[in-house]
């Protein structure tokens, strides 16, 4: 019963991670991450909220959604 | 095996597609379409597709993306296939496929259903996913810079000039559909209203209260949208509220314009944003939602396969089957649309050449299946109910007793009391002249989600459709208005340096208006026309987005000979061939017919000789100086597209010729190859959440 209930436990974490990814919500962690494993880069890293304004005005700055 | 399973896949294909065919006089159910059409994409992906990526495209695993080669975790990201594939399928899905087939089911459920599965599967899938490989290979350039690149200036100005016609239209269109589904209707107008705050409110909540917490944000602004949906109800049964909502078109119109500018110099996240998460989130499940209810409910198509319309006297829109349905059904058979999407934002996050087929050729497959539900949820209608809902007050007139009595002398019986019924039923005063598909679209959808999950709850499920439809045209309406002032600041910037600057304060309110007069002068007119305007304006969209198309495949035809693989230029060549034969004979009509129903000179001519006449009743006579400009208007538009669309094609075939007589051609701009290092990305990885970073 235990491991029924912890497989479940485990299969909804990963549908929410999954879930996270997809929609983008995990994207600053994703950048902390990548900026902690590759060490090629300048400066200190940008706050969530830059990172998010960023992102956001890259987005929107070409064509992203068709008809 | 997978010989095996092909085997199985073409018999299944085979016996689907001969029983839709072949039930010709009784009603067939939409279990055989929705086979059909799995049975064929599963073929095409598995074969058509796996050998183009393959030895056309040559997909080289081996060679690094610029996902990995610039991988900054910000923009360039690589990203695990199904995830980069949602994002580019949400980017391309749009309401393109919803409106397209609902028009074109004048002409019976089967011609626009095969052009659906064929012109997928032969041209979008294959168009979509050339120009994702090609791009990827080139950095992420967008479709206008290879076109520069590749042939040379005339193409990159030709797609430049074409991208921002287009974007014109498609608003205006959109615009159009809106406003006839909220005219008269205090619900949906009520509804569509509450979702400016709601969007506002997200927007706020991600950028201020809690930055970049999508899902959170998203989950808030769902359900109050599917509160505004019940608290439009609410305001319909009320009523002094509901004389408050209930317009006339002419001043929503108003409000669709004033919204569009509005929206367009707001900065990005107050509105944009966060509409767009919304709308993306109730699109897919919608999509899902439709696709469930479809399988469960498994409804009987009582369209017939082909209604006599297909001679030319349809009257959702004249023309004949060939050449007006393959430009009525873009989005969802070959839209050029998507060459910009799949040029620029997905190419940053393919993390290997491998993934493109899943990616390019898959995505556009689920955008033609969402072609083929439109299509399901339009033909289960009584025909009649379809083509009362879908036809203009000017084809069959606004007394609702003569409009069933001309619907009924077409052989398709409907009565004034079944119309009243069904409208009370959706919670509508009305539903005779709702053109422009949303209004038909979500009957259908209704009647679908209504006898699958609960009978009673059907003005409910009309108006969820309805706010799911709006969400997301005008989330399409902002971006496009954008991003058509960005072309235009581009433009202007050679005239005038700071207006160029995208960020000049003026120049971005100049050119925002700019765009929004363009696309606004088409709504007004679309609106004021008694026929409608959707058969005027959907042609017209129709044809600039198959001309975008046949730019596209063109730069994928001019790369692919200098590339030297000529021998196999005929996979971008046969659709561009079919894409030029049926645009150009579509405009040469649209400009030249002599059938005022067709062509628009003639019914220019015929207006104005009825109005010298003294033939119009007053309020027709007021609009007809304008209708009758408009419609010089709009076949001047056609013969600039057609000869943008020649212009491009004769440039490819110069490139072509010197390349194959081995004179100079303009240098690749393919990135050099260097090798993939990367590790198979996890589909989700286990990111800590705030605070322990």
């Amino acid at each position: 019963m235990r491991r029924v209930l912890r497989s479940i436990g485990r299969a909804t974490a990963a549908a929410v991670r999954l879930v996270r990814t997809a929609a983008g919500d995990d994207a600053y962690e994703r950048y902390l991450t990548h900026r902690a494993v590759t060490h090629a880069h300048t400066g200190p890293a940008l706050s969530r909220r830059a990172f998010y304004e960023e992102r956001e005005r890259a987005k929107w700055s070409g064509v992203t959604r068709c008809c | 095996m997978t010989k095996i399973g092909g085997v199985i896949l073409a018999v299944a294909a085979a016996v689907a597609l001969a029983g839709m065919a072949l039930h010709r006089h009784e009603p067939i159910n939409a279990l055989w379409i929705v086979t059909a059409a799995v049975c064929v994409y599963a073929l095409g992906y598995r074969f058509y597709g796996a050998w183009v990526a393959a030895r056309v495209l040559a997909v080289d695993p081996s060679r690094a993306t610029p996902a990995e080669r610039y991988d900054n975790g910000r923009d360039f990201v690589p990203t695990h296939r199904w995830i980069a594939f949602g994002h580019h399928f949400a980017a391309i899905a749009g309401p393109g496929p919803l409106v397209g087939p609902t028009l074109a089911a004048q002409f019976g459920y089967l011609p626009g259903t095969l052009w659906i599965l064929a012109g997928a599967v032969f041209g979008g899938c294959v168009q979509d996913m050339t120009i994702l490989l090609l791009s990827t290979r080139r950095d992420g350039r967008s479709l206008g810079q290879m076109a520069r690149d590749e042939l040379g200036p005339l193409g990159g100005f030709a797609a430049l000039i074409g991208t921002l016609l287009i974007m014109i239209l498609l608003i205006a269109v959109l615009g159009l559909v809106v406003v006839n589904a909220m005219k008269h209707s205090p619900w949906s107008t009520a509804t569509i209203f509450a979702t400016v705050p709601v969007a506002l409110l997200v927007g706020v909540h991600l950028r201020r209260l809690r930055p970049g917490r999508i899902l959170e944000a998203s989950g808030i602004g769902v359900a109050l949208v599917l509160l505004a949906v019940l608290g439009g109800g609410w305001i319909d049964h009320h009523e002094a509220l509901r004389r408050l909502f209930d317009w006339p078109s002419l001043p929503l119109a108003g409000f669709v314009i004033g919204y569009g500018w509005i929206a367009a110099i707001l900065p990005v996240w107050l509105l944009l944003a966060p509409r767009d998460y919304l709308s993306t989130f109730l699109k897919l499940g919608t999509v899902a939602l439709l696709a469930i209810a479809i399988v469960l409910l498994h409804p009987q198509i009582k369209m017939p396969a082909l209604t006599s319309f297909t001679d030319g006297h349809g009257p959702i829109f004249g023309g004949k089957i060939f050449p007006f349905l393959f430009i009525t059904i873009a989005c969802g058979a070959v839209s050029g649309f998507h060459a910009l999407v799949a040029s620029g934002t997905t190419p940053k996050l393919i993390a290997s050449e491998s993934d493109v087929r899943l990616i390019g050729y898959g995505s556009m497959m689920l955008e033609s299946f969402v072609a083929v539900m439109a299509m399901i949820a339009a033909t289960l209608l009584d025909p009649g109910v379809f083509f009362a809902i879908n036809t203009g007050a000017g084809v069959v007139g606004s007394a609702p007793a003569a409009a069933v009595h001309t619907i009924s002398s077409w052989g398709f019986p409907v009565t004034v009391q079944q119309m009243q019924a069904l409208a009370h039923q959706m919670g509508e005063t009305t539903l005779f002249a709702r053109t422009g598909g949303a209004p038909s679209l979500a009957v259908g959808m209704a009647s679908i989600f209504g006898s699958t999950f609960g009978r009673g709850l059907l003005g409910l499920w009309y108006h969820f459709a309805i706010m799911f439809e709006a969400v997301f045209i005008l989330s399409t309406l902002d971006a496009g208005t954008r991003v058509g002032r960005f072309m235009l600041q581009d433009l202007r910037g050679h005239v005038y340096a700071p207006l160029g600057r995208t960020s000049w304060y003026p120049s971005v309110l100049i050119s925002s208006a700019l765009v929004v007069g363009g696309w606004g002068y088409f709504l007004y007119v679309g609106v004021i026309d008694p026929n409608g305007g959707v058969n005027i304006l959907w042609p017209l969209f129709g044809i600039a987005n198959q001309m975008l198309a046949a730019i596209a495949l063109s730069v994928a035809t001019g790369i692919l000979v200098k590339s030297g693989r000529a021998r196999y230029a005929w996979v971008t060549l046969l659709p561009l061939a079919w894409l030029a034969i049926v645009t150009t004979d579509a405009a040469w009509q649209k400009v030249a017919s002599a059938d005022p129903r067709i062509g628009l000179i003639a019914a220019a001519h015929a207006l104005a000789q009825h109005l010298a006449a003294g033939a119009l009743p007053a309020q027709a006579a007021a609009v007809a100086p304008q209708l009758i400009f408009n419609q010089r208007l709009d076949a001047w538009l056609t013969a600039v597209f057609t000869a943008v669309l020649w212009l491009v094609i004769l440039d490819m075939a110069r490139v072509c010729v010197r390349k194959l007589r081995g004179l100079p051609v303009p240098a690749s701009s393919e990135a050099p190859y260097r090798r993939a290092r990367l590790q198979p990305i996890a589909l989700a990885g286990n990111f800590p959440e705030e605070g322990s970073t």
